[in-house]
């Protein structure tokens, strides 16, 4: 709950550190210091779950789950903050304000991770991509940049609207906007079926959702604006923003649309054939790691909505097993992509020959996002298939999915062999530190740690 | 304790040959392999005194799986397999002490993670430990392959490692149907085992298949053979040791473990197809080995047509034949592994895998040719020789099944027989005898370490011929 304060005003910080303090080491240190207090303000919010005052007249509820994801995505926020921020303040001039936008990015995380009111579930959608529409754009003199910020705007604009629309028509059909009342639940009960009205809410809402989460087939923005993105910026919208929409889906349709499944699980499911179908073959085809990347966002965007089909416990753990293994794991890609100066594969090649700390820890993150066992992606993959086996219907849905996991190896191990075993000379655009290595591979370490014990989180 | 110190052991062997300097790697890996070869030993001793060695715990408390792994009384394929990893390594990495690999420690750390994960694999005793060793077991593998071999290494691999991934996944759902079932979330073997029993028929043809495609494409046996031959052609050979020696076994163990038991009807429905596929591998791959002229290709199909036999005979559901079957999973490992050594001297020295351009060597390097037409016999399962007593009762097991097909069946795989003696007799005389290849004359008799290895092997496998008491002690049932 302070976490949603403190984010919003560390933002404020930012801004006015850029015209206090002149050198960028200094900003980038007090983003990091910024983090970590965020870090500590999340964990001390741990104590507040149950707690009936701090509801602000039922706008926000906080579980013990999003307490706890909150502090898991900080903490992400953090690997992201150390491992990128010497790219982030390198992207243009005003690198604090890049560094305050990324606060106010956070606010919208928190927001939509404790909203019980659907209009901070807009409130958190508006606060979680503005700032991403900038940062998009934030390489000013590269077309690429402006042309990803334009449409990504244009595309996210469309979105609200139909997001809008989605909760004006369950509110015309609850009288409520907030998602625990009694008349939203008894409108949403299993009984009578859904009527229309609240039917096309739901439709509506989950096309908004899903453009956010980049589900086909409202992915088609994802590649262009991944790619068009400043690299320093794209690990952070494909993973810490688009895990914590997901926790927004789950939290509407698990706790208040949890007795209408029937109605909207089938759309779900569609949306998973076609995510998983449409991100994997097409990241098979693709020739730029950063282009691979961003479909492979749209792949694993498939398996995380396993976790919105599947109603039960076990669903939620996965998901916030599954955000924090894709997270890291993508950090962990996104780092060593940042340092190539050719983005292909080729660009790779002989790489672990050069800088075998840098291919290792590329190497551990890729083996994660395949989903192979002693890494946590393998368990993320797991829990969340796992509990749609558990739910018992739609069996085939889960060996689609496998089926799909078993190409995504395919592409991972390309970059694996471009690495390993092709000959080349890899080149760098700078040189790591053995202190920015360090934090590769502990981020690495951690993949490894949440593949051996997965029940930490 | 000494269960964990057999996955351990390799573990921490791999990660400090990673990370210390390249020359420390060697002796490294030869004292941690030494030393998994001890706490092996030590195991099957006390195993054999009837002590029962398990590790239980808590793993992932959500999904109700535990680190449950041991060898319990009826364990004893898995004793045998135990100790075939174990012995397997140190013999390898002796064998490689006059010729090291580039980039040392990279080979040996690599090395000892695949011993780790093998060693799991035969140990674990909850499904979801097991899949998680089947894979760890086949990562390092991968990169080995790829890393070290002939020139086409890199997409040979890669297919290989295509068609393990994709058939272990559709193992995992397998599991995840079957664990769908448990009363109380549980992956052990005996939760498995009993819903297993209880499961309708028709639900289990496909379980059945699911699990024995990720077997089948292991062994591998007929028509999931097709990355087999390649892959050992193109892989350096201790790594290829460890493929053909140890890793085709994970996919028998499996079987005797993991589905036999756990779907027991559909194991049953199924047994002539899968039968018949087995006889398959063994004509095909045996006739196949004949007009092969590359030495390391002949041996890959010798080893497949050894499998299916295997596979055959574990399928018969005869207890001798699955007697037959465990034993002589132990004992091609080591001959196979005598073998594959063989080939890599001879590939050593004359610089080529093709068979046409050798000969002659009886005359040059007499103890070597000792030990290649020793360890060829008992390729060939020569009485007196370790493979002799396997095959007998693998046949006799094929002959008793149920099957209406018995006698076909017997009679098509005891022409894998004849066949075996063909190709590998004529493997002996093009390279022992006959005329004198171009390098011939300067091809040198056997070095210490590697009289050593040969020695050992060849003790193996006349020991284990004349008295094969040893293995059958472990894996006799009362019938």
């Amino acid at each position: 709950m302070n976490a949603i304060i403190v984010s919003a005003l560390l933002g404020v910080v930012m801004m006015f550190a850029g015209i206090v303090l002149k050198k960028t080491v200094q900003i980038q240190g007090v983003a990091i210091l910024g983090i970590l207090a965020l870090l500590g303000t999340t964990i001390v919010d741990l104590n507040l779950v149950g707690a009936e005052t701090n509801t602000f007249y039922h706008m926000i509820e906080l579980n013990a789950v999003t307490a706890w994801f909150n502090v898991l995505i900080t903490f992400c926020s953090l690997a992201y903050f150390t491992l990128f921020s010497k790219d982030i303040a390198a992207v243009g001039k005003n690198d604090s304000d890049y560094f305050a936008l990324l606060f106010f990015v956070m606010c919208g995380v928190y927001l939509l991770s404790t909203y019980s009111n659907m209009l901070i579930l807009f409130l958190g959608i508006e606060i979680l991509s503005i700032p991403q529409y900038i940062l998009a754009g934030s390489d000013k003199e590269n077309i690429k940049s402006n042309e990803a910020s334009l449409k990504y705007f244009l595309m996210g604009a469309f979105s609200t609207g139909i997001l809008l629309m989605g909760i004006t028509l369950i509110y015309g059909a609850t009288g409520s906007f907030d998602i625990f009342s009694e008349s939203f639940i008894a409108q949403f009960q299993s009984s009578g079926g859904l009527n229309t009205m609240s039917f096309a809410g739901v439709l509506l809402l989950i096309i908004a959702i899903g453009f956010k989460v980049s589900a086909a087939p409202m992915h088609f923005w994802t590649p262009d604006v991944y790619d068009g993105t400043p690299t320093a910026f794209t690990p952070f919208m494909a993973t810490i923003a688009k895990v914590s929409v997901f926790v927004a889906f789950i939290r509407l349709f698990h706790l208040s649309f949890g007795n209408v499944s029937n109605d909207w699980q089938t759309a779900i499911a569609a949306m998973i054939v076609l995510t998983l179908l449409i991100g994997n073959l097409t990241a098979v085809y693709q020739q730029s790691v950063k282009r691979m990347m961003a479909y492979s966002s749209i792949a694993q965007a498939g398996f995380m909505l396993f976790a919105i089909f599947s109603l039960n416990n076990l669903a939620w753990r996965g998901l916030i097993l599954y955000s924090v293994a894709y997270t890291l794991a993508s950090l962990g890609v996104f780092a060593v992509l940042i340092k190539m100066k050719d983005y292909t594969y080729e660009g790779f090649n002989g790489l672990a020959k050069k800088e075998p700390i840098l291919a290792a820890t590329a190497t551990i993150c890729l083996l994660s996002l395949a989903g192979i066992p002693l890494t946590g992606g393998f368990f993320a993959k797991y829990y969340v298939l796992s509990a749609t086996v558990e739910q018992g219907k739609w069996i085939g849905l889960v060996i689609f999915a496998v089926l799909m996991a078993a190409i995504s190896a395919y592409y991972y191990f390309r970059l694996i062999r471009s690495m390993y075993f092709a000959e080349g000379e890899a080149e760098l655009s700078y040189k790591p530190t053995s202190l920015e290595k360090t934090f590769m591979l502990v981020n690495a370490l951690l993949l490894i740690l949440l593949g051996v014990l997965p029940g930490i989180l | 304790m000494l269960i964990v110190l057999l996955i351990l052991v390799p573990l921490i062997g791999g990660l400090l040959a990673m990370l210390l300097p390249a020359k420390m790697a060697y002796p490294l890996a030869i004292i941690t392999s030494v030393t998994s070869l001890i706490i092996a030993a030590v195991s099957y001793i006390q195993y054999t005194q009837g002590a029962e060695l398990i590790i239980d715990r808590t793993w992932i408390e959500i999904l109700g799986a535990r680190f449950h792994a041991g060898l319990e009384a009826g364990d004893g394929l898995a004793v045998l397999m135990m100790m075939l990893t174990a012995i397997v390594f140190p013999f390898i990495f002796i064998s490689l002490s006059n010729k090291q690999p580039e980039k040392a420690n990279t080979f040996y750390s690599l090395m000892l993670f695949a011993q780790a994960g093998l060693m799991g694999v035969f140990l674990a005793k909850d499904a979801l430990l097991f899949y998680v060793f089947w894979e760890v077991a086949l990562i390092p593998v991968y990169f080995l392959s790829s890393m070290y071999g002939g020139p086409r290494r890199i997409p040979v691999t890669f297919k290989f490692f295509v068609y393990t991934f994709a058939g272990s996944l559709i193992m995992l759902v397998a599991i995840l149907l079957i664990y769908r079932h448990a009363p109380i979330r549980s992956f052990s073997w005996d939760s498995f085992v009993s819903i297993g029993r209880a499961m309708p028929a028709s639900e289990q043809t496909w379980l059945f298949w699911m699990m024995f495609i990720a077997f089948a494409i292991k062994m591998p046996v007929f028509p999931f053979h097709t990355w087999q031959p390649d892959a050992y052609e193109q892989s350096a050979t201790p790594v290829t040791i460890v493929l053909s020696a140890i890793m085709v076994k994970m996919g028998l163990f499996a079987v005797v473990r993991w589905l036999l038991p756990v779907i027991p009807l559909g194991s049953a429905q199924w047994m002539n197809v899968v039968i018949m596929l087995s006889v398959i591998s063994v004509v095909y791959a045996s006739c196949m080995a004949i007009v092969q002229t590359n030495i390391k290709r002949m041996i890959a199909y010798s080893s497949i047509a050894h499998i299916g036999l295997m596979c055959a005979a574990i399928f018969s559901h005869q207890i001798l034949g699955m007697q037959g079957a465990a034993i002589q999973m132990f004992n091609h490992g080591i001959t196979i592994a005598g073998l594959w050594i063989m080939v890599s001297i001879i590939e050593n020295r004359f610089g080529t895998q093709d068979m046409r351009e050798m000969g002659g060597v009886a005359k040059v390097a007499p103890l070597f040719t000792i030990g290649l037409v020793v360890i060829s016999l008992a390729n060939i399962a020569l009485p007196l020789t370790n493979g002799f007593i396997g095959e007998f009762m693998m046949f006799n097991g094929l002959f008793k099944t149920v099957s209406p097909y018995h006698t076909l069946f017997t009679v098509f795989a005891g022409l894998g027989i004849i066949l075996a003696a063909v190709y590998t007799l004529s493997m002996i005389q093009k390279v022992a005898y006959g005329p004198e290849g171009v390098k011939t004359a300067s091809f040198t008799d056997l070095t210490m370490n590697e009289l050593v290895v040969m020695i050992f092997f060849v003790l193996m496998i006349l020991v284990l011929g004349f008295y094969p008491k040893l293995l059958m002690d472990l894996i006799y049932v009362q019938p």
